[in-house]
């Protein structure tokens, strides 16, 4: 029986490989895209906009009214009249291609067992070929932040786009940052099914007081040549000497305020809050050490029957309004398939705030900040990589969001996947258009 | 086995009440006593309202004689005075486990589930066990009766709170003395709850819904049974005959449920006393409603610890407020006529009972009722009025000598009589030797000071040149005992004044020094005893905390009264008729006496409320085929593969916040589905969201019915990971077998009905079994009841809807269908519609060829196709999950916004009346800032019916209101944290967002 499911398994998959679709090859001819609405990402629009790439590099970003280019200035122009063109969408905080199904065990690789894992790194085991990565980038999501999750530390996470042969290839910034689970202050009590109400964690300060020892133990550590190695002391280097971030994962203030003072005290440099649905509540302390907030699902739920219905939907725009730079994480419920989704997630903060630039920010040059990819991407701006699309209208709005051309490090990439195949096949059979 | 320990608890048990009059003696002689005894001078309650000012109450044998202004005692009667005392009945609990142990979980733990039931000779399920005999579980617990008799109880009823039936309960009285007279009753009560029983790991009912329909069940057998229909014998249908005769109790712990447990009681012609949990007061009216008798609580919630602002910050606003207002229950219901008696149950501690009762009074509940609550009315309830709760001539002699009004915070409770046993709470007969006296002892002299309570006096000695000594004083059985401190340069010494106290105002005794010389004390009273004078009497009387008022529900966004029904006039809206006028622009609808009244340019209405909509779009209101918030305790009844029998409608949560939330997003109308965790899941609910209304108020008018089916991973329980599945099926394979035997079964048994109506009387030979499950299952064969089926992969599909055509009917909706693009055109043919997600997949392995263009090929296929939410959270965003249908399958706008209004109606043949604006039609309407498909568009109102519950400038209002309330109550904690009172530490309600999968234990 083992043994049949084990078949059944290498079925699946051999139908999932041939369903993939082959990655773009490497820019070749320039391209221009011309007359478009270009959301820079950074606030700024141009309405009538001149978009040019080359080797994968953008080298145009202009007013088409302004300029004047030679005819054979780009090998191929694409008139975009009427459209709108973005940079690429970024989902940070992702398990993308670390997991299938959520329901299949064996298509899980995203939590391993143990309390401080920083040596874990969850970009070995990213599957660039998954088959919920292709439906995500007709939305317009081009790059992720591959985060493991679990423990108290979960791991080390790596930047990739999404398109590519296998993980070397997508990566962007490897080991870009270490992820703490901050320890919650009340506990859950009961089990998932049948929740007691949850009371206070009497082991907080223990639990606090363990990340203290094992950041001062780390810092010791690395502060001499020891004679046996440690991988775990040896992974979290780049916090102290600013290559890598700390990536906070909190939700309540006190929490926060007890994390952000944990880690300016243990000398880290990077911080970012994750999560962060009380951040704004501890805004001054944040603002005043420059620490950002990818916020958690705003597609949720408040958490208190008695807060604002839409708060968690303002939260970017309270935020915002307080000086904390914010991007949008979508952790939580059905999160990899649900990664299409993100455009949405700041449509509807525009929606309840920020003004429609400012929300395409929260998924383009505020997390490429966070994630300090910022020189790589985030913005229409010269000298960046060419991850960029074109939507027929307003990609934060499910009414308009429909993408036509993206763009990979100017590599035009397939839109196709394992369902528009499903959707062409039995439109087909039943004669539809 | 256990039975046999039973028994022998009996046989143990036995012997200790040895002490009936015509039992054998062997200890003595008799010594038979016929003595009367006289209480005179006291101010006697016969009753709460019949009062004796000086009376005299006369009791022999345990009982009264007589009770009145002028008694004529007999000449062998003990006379004692109670000049300035007073007498009350004492107080009966009717609700309590006094004596019996908790019963005890099964071996094993947490085991793989039991479907069905190993014991021989009793109900198919454990959790119904009205064999169950309080008296054979009791044992007197002395400790626990002092506890009881110190808080002024003489009798209590007990019971064993276990299962959802839980058999008889007795009456004791609590006679520390003499256990003949302990015995009342040992069968007066029979018990029910809403809890399984810990005793057995059988998995029915594993949910509210479930407990319900096994009630009904139950009864329907119990009625069957007693007509001798029944070929075997059943002991617990037996037993329940007999408990049938006593007084009903339903422990139902909660508001609803007591109004869940009154539709039960209505039903079958029940008449429950209904134990609550103290918070009646949030549903008052539909309380009265049900016309019965409570037992209520007043375990009143201790203020939480507040002074850590980031954990008080977590405090759910509804414990917050439950904590203010709760003191106010009794009064309520007292003030709306509800018969009720207190108990003691769910206290923490019996020192609480004065404490929280006295807190109720000073919160407005009458005293005169308080004592009728604890005396007559429970007396009434057990039938006991003779014997119990009053001091009438032949009731027993229970009552409480008091040394003034009973619920007077200074009063104090001497004596508790029972049966004419005397139990000493205090000493009655301490004198009161208070007061200011010259102390010599052994020649040196003192200045003494006796104050405090006359039983619990205080000392203070000082020396004639006003030093300090340190003393303490204390008395007992006419004993003075004093204990005096000496201090030399080495160490502190103990001197001890003992002496007895003399009918004179002056003391004396021995003193025994430090060193063991003995010598003499005495004490001269100079003045009497003046009580202190309360510094400042407005601080030293607690002063009531600020009542926060009820609303609608009780919780966060609650109404202030229910909202009502007006004449509105949108003016110049861009309306979404979904009819065939299609999307007007500038066009004016009027709603009036609930429905639509008209649509048009230039519309008047003198009466009406004009609201200006130009630039807004209105819309029908959104319905969600697919929910499950707002359901209490539990959406699957998963015990067993069908639960047909189990109704979402019996567990509608009307004090959910969800439900304003959907308000929110412009839902009007939900279809609440049982979950999906067996093949045949239970009945549905159809509800307009009525914020502020009782869960029967929601419930759609005269609704069609509906039941959940579903197929595939969740019922063949495929995600479970346990090692021994149990339950059949376990494939796809078994669900088709389930199916095909219910219907089959559902068929034979209306055959069977039919051929017994048909019969003639004396042909008609024995009545066939009510069973509410395949009664279900017959609606479904008679195209009365439409089946809504969770649905993922196209080969169950096709099962279904061959199974249906096998038995001649349609299946109704498939739910979630997300392989339905695969098969659209034989759902077409067998008349099926698709109520799907926008976008869902990759969550399990049967969602792997899920796609977002599903719901527009099935559309175009021209399957009838809605799109859901089974989830809280997504339900108030609907209107952009429609949008979806535009961008991944190009459906225009309008037709796009029919997935989830116009369509679903269709799905929920609700069309006639919702799902559209159309005159004539419900006014369920939503007034949106902008297009409603586009992510910017907010609900700005919504209207169910012509009342507006939900307006998105009111909602404002309301959040500044919480914000001031809730600061308001958290300084009212602040200052009960300050005062010294007892504070618990904050803590977080959670709450469970049910989706299909959902199962509780």
């Amino acid at each position: 029986m083992i043994l049949k499911k084990r078949y059944l398994v290498l079925f699946i998959l051999s139908i999932s490989m041939a369903a993939q679709h082959a990655p773009a090859k490497k820019q070749t001819k320039s391209i221009l895209i011309l007359n478009a609405i270009a959301h820079l990402g950074n606030g700024k629009i141009i309405q009538n906009s001149a978009i040019g790439f080359k080797d994968g590099k953008i080298t145009l970003v202009a007013d088409a009214t302004q300029i004047r280019l030679a005819k054979d200035a780009y090998d191929e122009t694409i008139d975009a009249t009427g459209k709108e063109v973005y940079p690429g969408f970024i989902a940070p905080n992702s398990t993308l291609g670390l997991v299938e199904i959520d329901a299949i065990k064996s298509s899980d690789d995203e939590s391993e067992i143990g309390v401080f894992n920083p040596n874990v790194r969850s970009i070995i085991a990213y599957n660039a070929e998954s088959k919920v990565i292709e439906t995500v980038r007709p939305n317009g999501i081009l790059i992720a932040q591959i985060t493991p999750r679990g423990g108290r530390i979960s791991g080390t996470s790596s930047i990739v786009q999404l398109d590519s042969w296998n993980w070397q290839d997508g990566l962007m910034k490897e080991d870009d940052g270490i992820h703490l689970n901050f320890p919650s202050s009340f506990r859950q009590n009961g089990w998932w099914a049948e929740p007691a109400a949850s009371s206070l964690n009497k082991d907080y300060s223990k639990q606090v007081g363990e990340i203290t020892r094992f950041l001062t133990n780390a810092k010791s550590y690395l502060a001499d040549t020891a004679k046996e190695r440690n991988l775990i002391f040896e992974s979290v280097k780049g916090l102290f000497d600013g290559t890598q971030t700390l990536f906070i994962h909190a939700d309540k203030e006190l929490q926060i305020i007890d994390a952000v003072n944990l880690a300016l005290e243990n000398g880290i440099k990077k911080i970012v809050i994750v999560g962060g649905f009380e951040a704004y509540k501890a805004a001054d302390l944040l603002k005043k050490n420059n620490i950002g907030v990818l916020l958690k699902r705003v597609h949720d739920m408040p958490e208190n029957d008695d807060q604002d219905v839409n708060l968690p939907y303002k939260m970017a725009k309270i935020l915002t309004d307080k000086g904390i730079v914010v991007g949008l994480e979508n952790s939580g419920n059905m999160e990899r398939m649900n990664t299409r989704n993100l455009p949405f997630l700041a449509g509807t903060c525009a929606a309840y705030g920020l003004d429609k630039e400012q929300a395409l920010q929260l998924i383009t040059s505020n997390t490429a900040k966070l994630l300090g990819i910022d020189n790589l991407c985030g913005t229409l701006e010269e000298g960046k990589d060419a991850t960029l699309f074109i939507s027929d209208g307003d990609a934060l709005d499910m009414r308009t969001n429909k993408i036509s051309k993206a763009f990979i490090q100017g590599r035009t990439i397939n839109l196709e996947n394992h369902q528009s195949q499903l959707n062409k096949i039995y439109k087909e059979k039943f004669g539809q258009q | 086995m256990k039975r046999f320990f039973s028994l022998l608890l009996l046989l143990i048990f036995i012997p200790k009440i040895d002490a009936q009059e015509y039992f054998p003696n062997n200890e003595s002689v008799q010594n038979k006593n016929n003595n009367y005894t006289a209480f005179t001078n006291a101010k006697i309650f016969v009753t709460p309202t019949q009062v004796i000012d000086k009376g005299t109450l006369l009791i022999q044998n345990g009982k009264v004689i007589n009770a009145g202004k002028t008694v004529v005692i007999p000449k062998n009667t003990i006379v004692v005075n109670l000049e300035g005392k007073s007498i009350y009945p004492s107080f009966i609990d009717m609700y309590t486990t006094f004596g019996i142990e908790k019963p005890k979980r099964g071996e094993g733990g947490r085991q793989n589930p039991l479907y069905d039931t190993k014991k021989e000779g009793y109900y198919w399920n454990e959790h119904i066990k009205p064999e169950t005999d309080a008296f054979q579980n009791f044992q007197y617990d002395n400790t626990k009766a002092e506890e009881l008799l110190k808080a002024g109880f003489g009798v209590v009823g007990s019971h064993v709170a276990d299962g959802i039936a839980q058999g008889s309960g007795i009456l004791i009285a609590l006679n520390n003395e003499d256990n003949s007279k302990r015995l009342l009753a040992n069968k007066i009560t029979n018990h029910f709850s809403f809890t399984k029983s810990s005793t057995t790991n059988q998995a029915y009912p594993s949910s509210l819904m479930g407990m319900i329909a096994l009630l009904r069940q139950m009864y329907f057998d119990l009625d069957w049974y007693k007509n001798g229909n029944s070929t075997t014998t059943d002991l617990s249908l037996e037993a329940m005959i007999n408990n049938q005769k006593l007084v009903q109790i339903f422990a139902a712990e909660d508001k609803l449920n007591s109004l869940r447990a009154a539709k039960i009681a209505k039903e079958f012609g029940l008449n429950y006393i209904f134990k609550g949990a103290g918070n009646e007061f949030e549903r008052i009216e539909e309380i009265k409603k049900t016309n019965a008798s409570y037992i209520i609580p007043i375990n009143f919630p201790e203020a939480f610890d507040v002074s850590n602002p980031y954990l008080a910050s977590q405090l759910d606003f509804a414990d917050l407020r439950l904590w203010n207002q709760s003191p106010t229950n009794l009064k309520v219901l007292s003030d709306n006529g509800i018969i009720f008696a207190l108990t003691t149950d769910k206290l923490k501690k019996m020192d609480d009972f004065r404490t929280n009762l006295l807190k109720a009074i000073q919160y407005g509940f009458d005293k005169t009722k308080a004592l009728e609550a604890l005396t007559t009315i429970p007396a009434s309830l057990l039938g006991k009025s003779n014997e119990i709760g009053s001091l009438k001539n032949g009731s027993l002699a229970n009552f409480l000598i008091t040394s003034g009004e009973i619920f007077d915070k200074k009063t104090t409770i001497y004596e508790n009589w029972v049966g004419g046993s005397k139990y000493v709470i205090k000493d009655i007969t301490a004198k009161d030797i208070r007061g200011s006296y010259d102390l010599t002892v052994d020649n040196t002299p003192y200045k003494l000071v006796i104050k405090g309570e006359i039983t619990a006096p205080e000392s203070e000695i000082k020396t004639l040149d006003s030093t300090k000594v340190n003393s303490k004083i204390s008395l007992a059985n006419n004993w003075i005992s004093l204990i005096v401190k000496s201090k030399d340069s080495v160490k502190t010494n103990f001197n001890r004044l003992t002496g007895y106290i003399e009918n004179s105002p002056n003391l004396n005794g021995k003193v025994i020094f430090f060193d063991g010389k003995e010598s003499n004390w005495s004490a001269v009273k100079t003045a009497a005893f003046e009580n202190e004078k309360p510094k400042d009497k407005g601080k030293d009387e607690a002063k009531n905390n600020t009542i926060i008022p009820v609303s609608y529900p009780n919780i966060a966004f609650g109404n202030a009264e229910k909202p009502k029904q007006e004449t509105l006039l949108f003016k110049n809206a861009t309306v979404w008729t979904n009819e065939k006028e299609g999307i007007l622009t500038e066009t004016d609808v009027l709603v009036k006496n609930g429905k639509i009244a008209a649509i048009g340019n230039n519309l008047n209405e003198a009466a009406a409320t004009v609201i200006d909509a130009k630039g807004k779009h209105l819309t029908s209101g959104i319905i969600d085929e697919h929910s499950h918030i707002a359901i209490s305790n539990g959406v699957n009844e998963g015990g067993h593969n069908s639960s047909a029998e189990v109704t979402i409608e019996d567990v509608v949560n009307s004090d959910d916040i969800n439900i304003y939330r959907e308000l929110a997003g412009g839902v009007t109308t939900s279809q609440l589905l049982h979950g999906s965790a067996n093949p045949i899941g239970g009945r549905s609910a159809i509800v307009k969201w009525k914020w502020g209304a009782a869960p029967d108020e929601m419930l759609y008018k005269d609704q069609p019915k509906f039941i959940k089916f579903a197929l595939g991973e969740n019922v063949k329980q495929a995600n479970w990971g346990i090692n021994n599945p149990t339950r059949f099926p376990q494939t796809r394979m078994g669900v088709e077998q389930v199916f095909t035997d219910y219907f089959q079964r559902a068929k034979e048994y209306e055959a069977t009905w039919k051929k017994y109506n048909a019969a003639s009387k004396k042909n008609k030979g024995k009545m066939p079994r009510t069973d509410i499950e395949l009664q279900t299952i017959t609606e479904i064969l008679n195209q009365e009841r439409f089946i809504s089926c969770h649905s993922y992969v196209q080969s169950e599909i096709l099962m279904l809807m061959q199974v249906a055509e096998k038995f001649n009917f349609r299946v109704n909706t498939f739910t979630h269908i997300l392989e339905g693009y695969k098969v659209a055109d034989k759902m077409k043919e067998h008349g099926v519609g698709a109520s799907t997600f926008s976008d869902w997949w990759a969550y399990k392995f049967e969602v792997n060829d899920a796609i977002p263009y599903n719901g527009p090929i099935m559309h175009n296929a021209g399957v009838v196709v809605a799109y859901n939410s089974d989830d809280a959270e997504m339900s108030r965003r609907l209107n952009q999950e429609a949008a979806k249908a535009v961008k991944y399958g190009n459906i225009s706008e309008e037709e796009a916004w029919k997935f989830v209004t116009l369509n679903p109606a269709k799905l929920l043949h609700i069309d006639n009346k919702v799902g559209s604006i159309k005159v004539g039609k419900d006014a369920d309407i939503v007034l949106w800032s902008t297009n409603p498909l586009s992510v910017y568009a907010q609900a700005e109102k919504t209207v169910i019916e012509g009342t507006v519950y939900y307006d998105a400038k009111k909602d404002e209002a309301k959040r500044v209101a919480i914000d001031k309330e809730r600061n308001e109550i958290i300084g009212q904690m602040l200052e009960e944290k300050n005062k010294g009172m007892n504070t618990q530490e904050p803590k977080k309600r959670i709450k469970v967002e049910y989706h299909c999968d959902t199962l509780e234990d």
